[in-house]
């Protein structure tokens, strides 16, 4: 395996590992300066209250629970599309899995960083655990998220072994210590192979389901209580279907991004950008129906409580953001994908920056204009996000950035066995599936035309 | 087990906030200032609801004294993941500040937005700051609170009644706000006493309470204006 021919064979995954340049450093910095001057804002909330955001009676709920719900949406990038991708054997999965479990692993802790960011008394948070009352749709929260983050770590850990077994055979000194630890022993052995393999298809059928869940009780924490336009048997799959939705954007950002700066072109190649960009496609379509259904009937429901919320989306204060989502989330990324002329990798690139703008917006139009909009005729509040809310929130894009960038700094983006797996194995493999799908040669002639096939009458 | 219940009569209440004062001293509410205010984050546990009803210049103001409802059947209890937030064995809807997390959950979750979060640590000025009454406890930044029927005046008249060594009377508990009703607009009782002036009243064709189709069973029952 330490033969030098096989690994110049993929150097270019290697590349990011082993040479790191100035740019790097330089984002690194601007970064570490972005997440500083979160931490600042945060510890300035932690001393005076939670009070320093534009949070208010009756908006108890503002950037950061929308931030949650973001974040927890776009962590379905990686384990759900790479599960499915790998169930359905899809073949050209295998050089983007990697980098869509990542974004899953990281992004979850800034989906529960931005629930304790949201905390009055972040001093007791044990409490959900020594005073745990299940009955609270936060519990489920709790218990879905802490089950989905294990999972996917497990998920993204499982293909890596492989991979850190290369590493381990490349470096020296400490590095080669940590890279052995985490290789567990790998030697590449068919026994091991098959035990791998077999791992991995479990977990992937674990996932699904922990990943459908996680975003149904994050849309339950707002349908269960009774309040207008949350109140709704639709949320668990619109939300599910949104943090879809969102996730492929965010793989196809991510994927834009990486390829150009780590020069992936060869592995990243126009025809794995069309076929999310058709993915993308079907999901902006599936967003565009939950949303029309949701609206649609709230509307002609006409109940005096849900339509002050709908009027204040569709006319009212929060007009702007509601067009903008529909713009964002249907109308742009729409008009792009639907045209395989346009369906190419500045399309798509296009396109799921678009719907993680209108996919931010979703998550706020559905989080604060229920809350502004109580049943009783209270004075009606105002939101604006405070400097406070907006640091802290650019705090975790940068630290999610960040964390990114360090991760393909220790590992490859790219799963590097999968995709020598599928130059070598799999395409032969895929021929002789593709011939059990019909019937074979023999068969078809053997079929006397005059004599009636049996069972045609069923 | 007694049911405590209020009932305020509109046709009597003449919105002059005595019952908002009387709240405030009575249970150490903090004061918050005018711009603080202005962004929605005074707390009242007893708060004032303006109504307008018709166009001009058929125009009619009602003016609602409007405290937490003790929903029987309360939203906020469900949702509290920490078991801050509960129902007494006698229908009070409770609040124990040392457990909340602050995360506003049972805020949201209230139809009636009837409790309130301490977006600040509380501050009185020196006189009132001298003033707090040792039987509440203040309440720190980052929790939650809201209207308690008085209930550390439930406990200090069983106490008394159990030290005297006889049964609770109803006129032994009565909340400040009822206590303070300069035009007798409020009662106090017990609802599960049919004979009880609450029950009395709650069966009166005037009464109303807030929302009952959600069924959350407020114990706040309202007395419609007349004519």
């Amino acid at each position: 395996m330490t033969t030098p021919e096989i690994i110049n064979e993929d150097a270019v995954l290697f590349d990011p590992i082993f040479r790191t340049t100035r740019q790097f450093y330089a984002i690194v910095i601007i970064l570490l300066a972005i997440i500083g001057w979160a931490v600042f804002a945060y510890l300035w909330q932690i001393k005076n209250g939670l009070g320093v955001t534009g949070l208010n009676r009756p908006i108890y709920w503002g950037i950061y629970i929308t931030n949650f719900v973001f974040f927890i949406g776009v962590s379905h990038a990686g384990t759900l599309i790479s599960a499915i991708l790998r169930l359905s054997q899809a073949e050209w999965r295998r050089s983007i899995t990697r980098m869509a479990e990542v974004i899953t692993v990281l992004v979850l802790f800034f989906g529960v960083g931005n629930i304790l960011i949201d905390l009055g008394r972040p001093d007791r948070l044990f409490n959900v655990i020594r005073h745990s009352r299940f009955q609270s749709p936060l519990l489920w929260d709790v218990t879905s998220i802490t089950t989905y983050l294990t999972a996917s770590t497990i998920y993204l850990y499982l293909p890596l072994i492989p991979d850190i077994a290369l590493l381990r055979d490349r470096v020296t000194g400490w590095r080669r210590w940590i890279y052995s630890v985490l290789a567990l022993n790998w030697k590449g052995t068919e026994k091991q192979k098959h035990i791998l393999e077999w791992a991995i298809s479990i977990m992937a059928v674990v996932v699904i389901p922990i990943a459908v869940s996680v975003h149904t009780v994050v849309s339950w924490v707002f349908a269960m209580t009774v309040q207008p336009m949350w109140h709704s048997t639709i949320f668990g799959p619109y939300f599910v279907a949104g943090a879809i939705f969102s996730g492929i954007a965010a793989i196809i950002t991510a994927m834009v991004i990486i390829r150009k700066i780590y020069r992936l072109e060869e592995y990243l190649r126009p025809v794995h950008f069309n076929n999310l960009g058709i993915l993308l496609l079907v999901m902006t379509m599936l967003w565009f129906y939950f949303t029309f259904a949701e609206y649609l009937t709230t509307y002609y429901g006409n109940e005096p409580f849900h339509m002050t919320v709908f009027y204040s989306k569709v006319t009212g204060k929060y007009a702007p953001h509601f067009w903008a989502m529909v713009i964002f989330c249907f109308v742009i990324p729409f008009s792009i994908l639907c045209n395989s002329k346009t369906r190419t990798i500045t399309g798509t690139f296009i396109a799921s920056i678009s719907v993680n703008i209108g996919m931010w917006l979703e998550r706020f139009t559905i989080v604060v204009p229920s809350l502004m909009n109580p049943r009783l005729p209270y004075e009606r509040g105002i939101y604006n996000p405070t400097w406070v809310e907006w640091s802290i929130m650019a705090g975790c894009f940068a630290a999610f950035i960040l964390l990114y960038m360090l991760f393909t700094k220790m590992f490859p983006i790219v799963s590097i066995w999968e995709v020598r797996e599928g130059r070598e194995i799999a395409v032969d493999e895929t021929v002789k599936r593709i011939v059990t799908y019909f019937p074979s040669e023999k068969a078809v002639i053997s079929i006397n035309p005059k004599e009636k096939p049996q069972g045609e009458d069923l | 087990m007694p049911k405590w219940a209020m009932v305020i009569d509109l046709d009597k209440c003449t919105a002059c906030q005595a019952c908002t004062i009387a709240c405030r001293t009575e249970n150490n509410i903090p004061f918050s200032s005018p711009e603080e205010a202005e962004k929605g984050r005074a707390i009242l546990w007893m708060e004032m609801l303006t109504i307008t009803e018709g166009e001009f210049p058929h125009l009619k103001r009602r003016i609602i004294p409007r405290p937490c409802f003790h929903c029987d059947n309360p939203p906020c209890i469900k949702v509290c993941p920490v078991g801050a937030t509960y129902k007494s064995e006698d229908g009070i809807v409770g609040q124990i500040y040392p457990r909340c997390i602050g995360c506003r959950y049972c805020t949201t979750a209230c139809p009636y937005t009837a409790r309130y979060f301490n977006w600040y640590e509380p501050h009185w000025n020196s006189e009132m700051g001298n003033a707090v009454n040792n039987d509440v406890s203040v309440r720190p930044k980052g929790v939650v609170e809201k209207c308690s029927f008085c209930h550390h005046r439930l406990q200090k008249a069983k106490d008394k009644a159990r030290a005297e060594g006889r049964t609770l009377l109803p006129e032994d508990y009565i909340p400040a706000c009822v206590e303070a009703c300069p035009s007798n607009a409020m009662f106090f009782g017990d609802l599960d006493d049919p004979k009880s002036v609450v029950s009395e009243l709650a069966r009166n064709p005037r009464a109303f309470r807030f929302m009952e189709d959600l069924g959350t069973e407020p114990k706040v029952i309202y007395l419609r204006e007349g004519e």
